[in-house]
């Protein structure tokens, strides 16, 4: 039986043994028709025969609404950002995630600390602090970036409507409009992501310019490379990866 | 900013630490009083929950959800949220911060309910360290009858019944405290926190309390700092203007 790995500070009560389950992550920015893509692929991955556990950024039972009131009242700074997104990954990873792959299964989760990250350090907040911070996540199996560059993300995110007052970072006092604030901070997510996939050797990035088809064919490409190989590891005489 | 060097902020901080029952808290008080008496700018701020998370922190504790991890992080969000808005501004300020209980309680208590201290000590990194902590060190056995005299009832979170060490909350109040005073031996020599003996009597501890102020704040000029010497600039500044030689450059 595997085992699975955290990132840099391990939960002493929680131990690692007694793993077959894998961790899958759909990273990338708004407007990269992640969560359309994540739906599309644990469908797909069902239809495998494989049982699949889906979990999102700041779904957590806990703080999942709360969040969502300290962000209509402004009430969070880059800290207590930081920190009310790690609580909110340390419920699900204690209620949902670690359970879930114990038991086998593929948890797929719509972004993880990626984005966290990437987030933090645009707010400017110390990156080694960041990956102390939310050390005890479980390294994902698996991340597939869906990568756009803020070119092609503009008219995306336009042809929805609207602009999120935190989507574009109007927080960070880019400037007064919406849309400058919008492109410089989309910009500066994006670089933070092209940088952490060159530097995670378990990234695998794929274009998300074309139709969403398109996208999800590589990206069910990618996953079912990942599974076939992980598959022969497991029949292995070390089943350890 | 972190807890490896002091502070830039021209205001002292002075904090106490030590377990349920030592005293602290009257120590603190009392040595405000002689802060103030001396006209001191003193702000005093304590471990409370500020409203960001009070609600989940309260609906947590009420199904007993919570974790080792998110009972930290929770905590560690309302340190956060207390520091950057009732802490750092009077010590950028130049005023006298004193704070009940601090980071030190955070890596006592959450590593005694499970977490990783290593961890505990990288997520607090954020914080300033304090000019001068002192930890008021007593006996189990005194604590215990202290609290468990003077107060009706424990809550469950308080007496760690979390982490089923006992059926009852009394006695799982006093192991849960021991274990925390075990921590807390670690982290004085670890930060060096400046022991005082609890169970001295109360005016005997206040006098060394009072000799070790006085030594944190030997190099305090509170006149240097912003507010004080905004005082002096605007001052002189209006005698110019009433000046007429001064009236003609305008």
């Amino acid at each position: 039986m595997s085992r699975f790995r955290y990132f840099r500070h391990h939960m002493p009560y929680l131990p690692t043994d007694a793993c077959s389950g894998k961790l899958l992550v759909i990273e990338g920015t708004d407007g990269t028709g992640r969560s359309t893509q994540a739906s599309m692929l644990k469908e797909w991955l069902e239809v495998q025969g494989y049982g699949v556990i889906d979990t999102g950024w700041t779904r957590s039972k806990l703080v999942g609404q709360a969040i969502t009131d300290a962000k209509l009242g402004h009430s969070l700074n880059r800290l207590t950002y930081c920190l009310m997104y790690a609580t909110d990954l340390a419920d699900r990873m204690e209620y949902q995630i670690i359970p879930a792959l114990k038991s086998g299964f593929i948890v797929l989760a719509d972004r993880y600390i990626y984005t966290a990250i990437a987030r933090g350090i645009v707010r400017g907040a110390d990156p080694e602090w960041l990956r102390d911070l939310y050390g005890f996540a479980v390294v994902p199996d698996l991340v597939c970036y869906l990568q756009l560059g803020v070119q092609e993300l503009i008219p995306r995110v336009l042809s929805t409507g609207k602009i999120n007052y935190w989507e574009s970072g109007m927080d960070m006092n880019y400037g007064d409009d919406l849309y400058d604030s919008f492109v410089a901070y989309q910009s500066a997510l994006i670089h933070e992501f092209d940088r952490m996939a060159g530097a995670n050797s378990n990234f695998v990035t794929l274009d998300a310019r074309e139709a969403p088809d398109v996208t999800q064919k590589r990206l069910r490409n990618a996953v079912a490379a990942y599974l076939e190989e992980g598959a022969v590891a497991r029949g292995g005489v070390n089943g350890e990866r | 900013m972190d807890f490896h060097g002091p502070h830039p902020y021209p205001g002292k901080l002075i904090i106490v630490e030590g377990i349920d029952g030592s005293g602290k808290s009257t120590q603190l008080q009392l040595a405000m009083r002689y802060l103030k008496t001396q006209g001191y700018p003193v702000f005093f701020t304590e471990w409370n929950s500020a409203d960001l998370v009070k609600k989940v922190t309260k609906k947590g504790k009420k199904k007993m959800t919570l974790t080792p991890m998110t009972f930290s992080l929770l905590h560690a969000t309302d340190f956060a949220h207390r520091l950057i808005n009732n802490i750092l501004p009077p010590l950028k300020a130049g005023m006298i911060v004193l704070a009940d209980r601090y980071a030190y309680t955070a890596f006592a208590r959450d590593v005694v309910r499970g977490c990783d201290p290593t961890w505990v000590r990288k997520v607090y990194g954020f914080a300033p360290r304090p000019d001068l902590a002192l930890y008021f060190n007593v006996p189990i056995d005194v604590s215990c009858s202290r609290i468990l005299s003077g107060r009706a009832q424990l809550k469950d979170y308080e007496a760690g019944m979390d982490l089923h060490l006992a059926p009852d909350k009394v006695s799982s109040f006093k192991i849960f405290q021991s274990r925390i005073l075990t921590e807390y031996e670690k982290i004085r020599h670890e930060y060096g926190l400046v022991e005082i003996d609890a169970t001295q009597s109360i005016g005997d501890q206040q006098q060394l309390v009072r000799r070790l102020v006085d030594q944190a704040l030997a190099d305090y000029h509170p006149d240097e700092t912003a507010p004080f010497q905004l005082e002096r600039v605007v001052a002189p500044a209006t005698e110019l203007n009433l000046d007429p030689e001064r009236e003609e450059t305008l």
